[in-house]
């Protein structure tokens, strides 16, 4: 009797005083609660859409959409037409324009920050002057304010609908309903050429391991130029004359006479940057590169001094000292605060909605979620996208960021 | 402290969990005000003056539910909703009613869980247009650019219109309504549409309003309404017969200046709907029996809440039309209260 109560107490002691058991005890009751706080979620809110009387599942997907999207790359990809395409094309038309403009948008952020952040230490003061006040300007002010700035400035700069501004002498041209420029058409046989320059690619990147092997081996790096050069852009050429030059352009075509309303830019000639889409292109490239620049001067100034004088003292050229050993190390500084801002560029975009680009916020989370009122489904579906979105971003980083991590001896 | 804190996570759990089966009107009457969903500025409807404070039809409605409940119109507060949130902030329960010149259709009134109350203004769809174009009517349209607002019957009636009558167009669709008429304004577009009503609204933002016009065509029917959550019968009760009283008052010819004279007449019709006899109507509905008298001595009738907000004396100018009462020619016809 005695003994079994001193038993207990001891097991009881041992839970509560032993760290490990303790440790084990709370964290089972923490996963219960969650377990339990998560199950009453879920049942709250079906018994919540049974009282509504709500629908729930993924069957709209299949379902055809009545409503007319702006013309948008999601748009010609998926051919979408109202009343023939599905809520689901609806979904990856809005996925393709967010991707569309995530990735042009990272392209130029990332190119004018580097520009601007480099400015920012040029010794030439009015260099650093104009760097300085951009990042000041494009850094502090609300990205909504930008955005309706870009397109209502743009909108109001530009022609009307039916005259413009020629570019490119006639080639192209511009006016409140876009920029208009020649589309390519790929015609048969440029697969060919596609595949030499795919190839010559491929046989840069081997000649390149075996010029530094070169170089290892004798000191002296053969040359490099010509040879890519050649790879890159002689034998596609030369295979692109042999198809019999399978690439033309499409025109723009704007029309001067006929009813008024169909004047002005054709919809379906050439190729079109909608002012949505180059309003929130802008403004998301302006924005972001404004704190790219910040990363980038914060990178290259991290590198320390001594190492431009070692690469001095090597008997580097200033140009060679900034390619093989300032900019390599400056990179690993630079490039994990810059897949943060990779990621909110993207998640940035979806304020597209505000100037009518059609994103996946703007025609499923906006104009699908008021027909099919399925919110809890087709949020779903959208953080989805985000995520997988980040998440793709961020391994490509962290992949090139292994790249040009510092190899430890 | 861990465990703690699990253990009032619970707890708040179990507690939400049972505020989950209050009413509509319990929890209303417990806050001390109504939560109401309106736009974010549209004249005559719903529109924040230079004060902060809300006017409009669709807000007079609002002030009128709360007159109903509290006795105060004063007791309410609002949201502004644009078009795309507003069906998700009344289901989530962020407000308690949505008025905000929302369209009666099948699928929002069957899909969306959700129940319209009535139409408080019947509407149609109008496009309205530079004069400069040079168009009379919506049918010369082939190839015109239109910008309107996403979330709305209006996207989807223009794609069915011009579809119909074979004609080609582009669609600009932004979330809020300022943009959209900003962008007409800039010449994005050739074309903006809306509900008829908030045409001639918007139309009063431009720069120049004289130099557009409203085309002759109406190309859908636009019955916009109060919108309540479907399941909780009191509150669409509610819903429904404060708006019927606002139309009873003005077929009874009971105004918001004589109200308390006409508490003392002697038609039992008058007598009975101020609850100045000895029938519960109002408690009926969970109210007090002063409910209606309360709706018109504090908000008006209908046809005074109209004639102020949109009506022809105001910069909308709306003739009644349709919205007069059926003894007027109109359609507007509430059931009796007995
Ligand atoms: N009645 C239509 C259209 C409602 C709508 O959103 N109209 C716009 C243009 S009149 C509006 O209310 N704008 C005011 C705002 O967004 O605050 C519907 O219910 O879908």
């Amino acid at each position: 009797m005695q003994e079994d109560t001193v038993r207990q107490q001891s097991i009881i002691n041992k839970l509560l005083y032993n760290s490990t058991w303790r440790g084990w005890l709370f964290q089972a009751l923490v996963l219960l609660g969650l377990l339990g706080f998560f199950s009453w979620i879920i049942y709250n809110t079906v018994s919540n859409l049974q009282r509504l009387d709500k629908k729930s599942g993924f069957d709209f997907l299949s379902q055809r959409a009545g409503f007319e999207i702006l013309d948008s790359p999601g748009v010609r990809l998926m051919d979408y037409a109202p009343g023939v395409s599905t809520y689901l094309d609806v979904f990856w038309v809005g996925a393709i324009n967010t991707i569309t403009v995530a990735i042009l948008g990272i392209i130029a952020a990332t190119l004018l920050g580097f520009l601007i952040g480099v400015m920012r230490l040029s010794r030439n003061r009015i260099f650093s002057a104009v760097a300085t006040v951009y990042v000041e300007i494009f850094r502090n002010i609300p990205l909504l304010l930008q955005l309706f700035f870009w397109y209502f400035f743009a909108l109001r700069a530009v022609p009307e609908l039916r005259e413009r501004w020629s570019l490119f002498g006639g080639l192209g041209g511009i006016n409140k309903s876009g920029l208009y420029l020649p589309a390519p058409v790929f015609e048969q046989g440029f697969g060919y050429v596609a595949l030499a320059f795919v190839l010559g690619v491929a046989g840069c990147w081997l000649y390149a391991r075996f010029a530094t092997a070169r170089q290892f081996a004798t000191g002296r790096r053969p040359p490099t130029l010509p040879v890519y050069l050649l790879l890159l852009i002689g034998i596609p050429l030369v295979v692109f004359l042999v198809q019999g030059s399978p690439l033309s352009w499409e025109l723009p075509v704007f029309k001067e006479d006929g009813p008024i309303l169909r004047r002005g830019y054709q919809a379906d000639a050439g190729m079109v940057l909608k002012p949505e889409f180059i309003g929130l292109w802008l403004a998301l490239s302006l924005y972001t590169a404004s704190f790219i620049a910040e990363i980038v001067r914060a990178g290259i100034l991290a590198v320390p001094h001594g190492q431009t004088e070692a690469s001095q003292a090597l008997g580097l050229s200033g140009g060679m000292a900034q390619r093989l050993i300032i900019i390599p190390q400056a990179l690993r500084v630079i490039v994990p605060p810059l897949t943060s801002q990779f990621l909110n560029l993207t998640k940035n975009s979806s304020l597209a909605v505000a100037i009518a680009y059609p994103d996946i916020v703007s025609v499923f989370a906006g104009t699908a979620l008021n027909q099919i009122g399925q919110e809890i489904e087709m949020i779903f579906m959208m953080m989805m996208l985000y995520l997988i979105l980040s998440l793709l971003t961020s391994l490509f980083m962290n992949w090139f960021n292994a790249r040009i991590r510092l190899v430890e001896r | 402290m861990k465990f703690k804190k699990v253990l009032l996570g619970l707890a708040v759990v179990a507690c939400t969990a049972s505020a989950q089966a209050a009413t509509t009107l319990e929890t209303i009457k417990e806050k001390g005000y109504l939560q109401c969903g309106v736009s974010q500025g549209l004249p005559g409807f719903s529109n924040p003056d230079d004060k902060g404070n809300w006017t409009g039809l669709d807000v007079d409605y609002c002030r009128a539910l709360a007159a109903a409940i509290f006795g105060d119109a004063e007791k309410v507060r609002f949201t502004p909703l644009s078009a795309k949130e507003r069906f998700t902030a009344l289901s989530s329960g962020e407000i308690d009613v949505l008025s905000r010149n929302t369209t009666w259709s099948m699928t929002r009134d069957t899909q969306l869980g959700l129940n319209f109350v009535g139409v408080t203004y019947y509407d149609g769809q109008g496009m309205m247009v530079p004069k400069s174009l040079g168009a009379t009517s919506a049918k010369e349209l082939d190839g015109a650019k239109i910008c309107v607002n996403t979330g709305t019957t209006t996207e989807l009636n223009i794609t069915d219109y011009f579809k119909t009558h074979n004609m080609g167009f582009e669609l600009v669709a932004f979330e809020k309504s300022d943009e959209v008429i900003a962008a007409y304004g800039a010449g994005r577009c050739d074309v903006y549409t809306t509900d008829r009503s908030g045409v001639a609204a918007e139309r009063l933002k431009l720069a120049n309003p004289d130099d557009h016009m409203v085309l002759p065509e109406i190309i859908s029917k636009e019955p916009l309404g109060p919108v309540v959550r479907q399941g909780d019968d009191q509150w669409f009760n509610i819903g429904r017969w404060v708006y019927y009283a606002l139309l009873n008052a003005e077929e009874f010819g009971i105004t918001s200046a004589n109200v308390d004279e006409m508490a003392n007449s002697e038609n039992p019709e008058i007598k009975r709907f101020l609850g100045k006899d000895d029938s519960k109507f109002g408690e009926g509905i969970g109210l007090g029996n002063d409910w209606a008298y309360n709706i018109v001595k504090l908000v008006g009738n209908y046809g005074e809440i109209y004639d102020r907000n949109v009506g022809p004396d105001t910069p909308l100018k709306l003739e009644r039309g349709v919205n007069a009462l059926w003894t007027e020619g109109g359609i507007q016809y509430a059931p009796p209260v007995r």
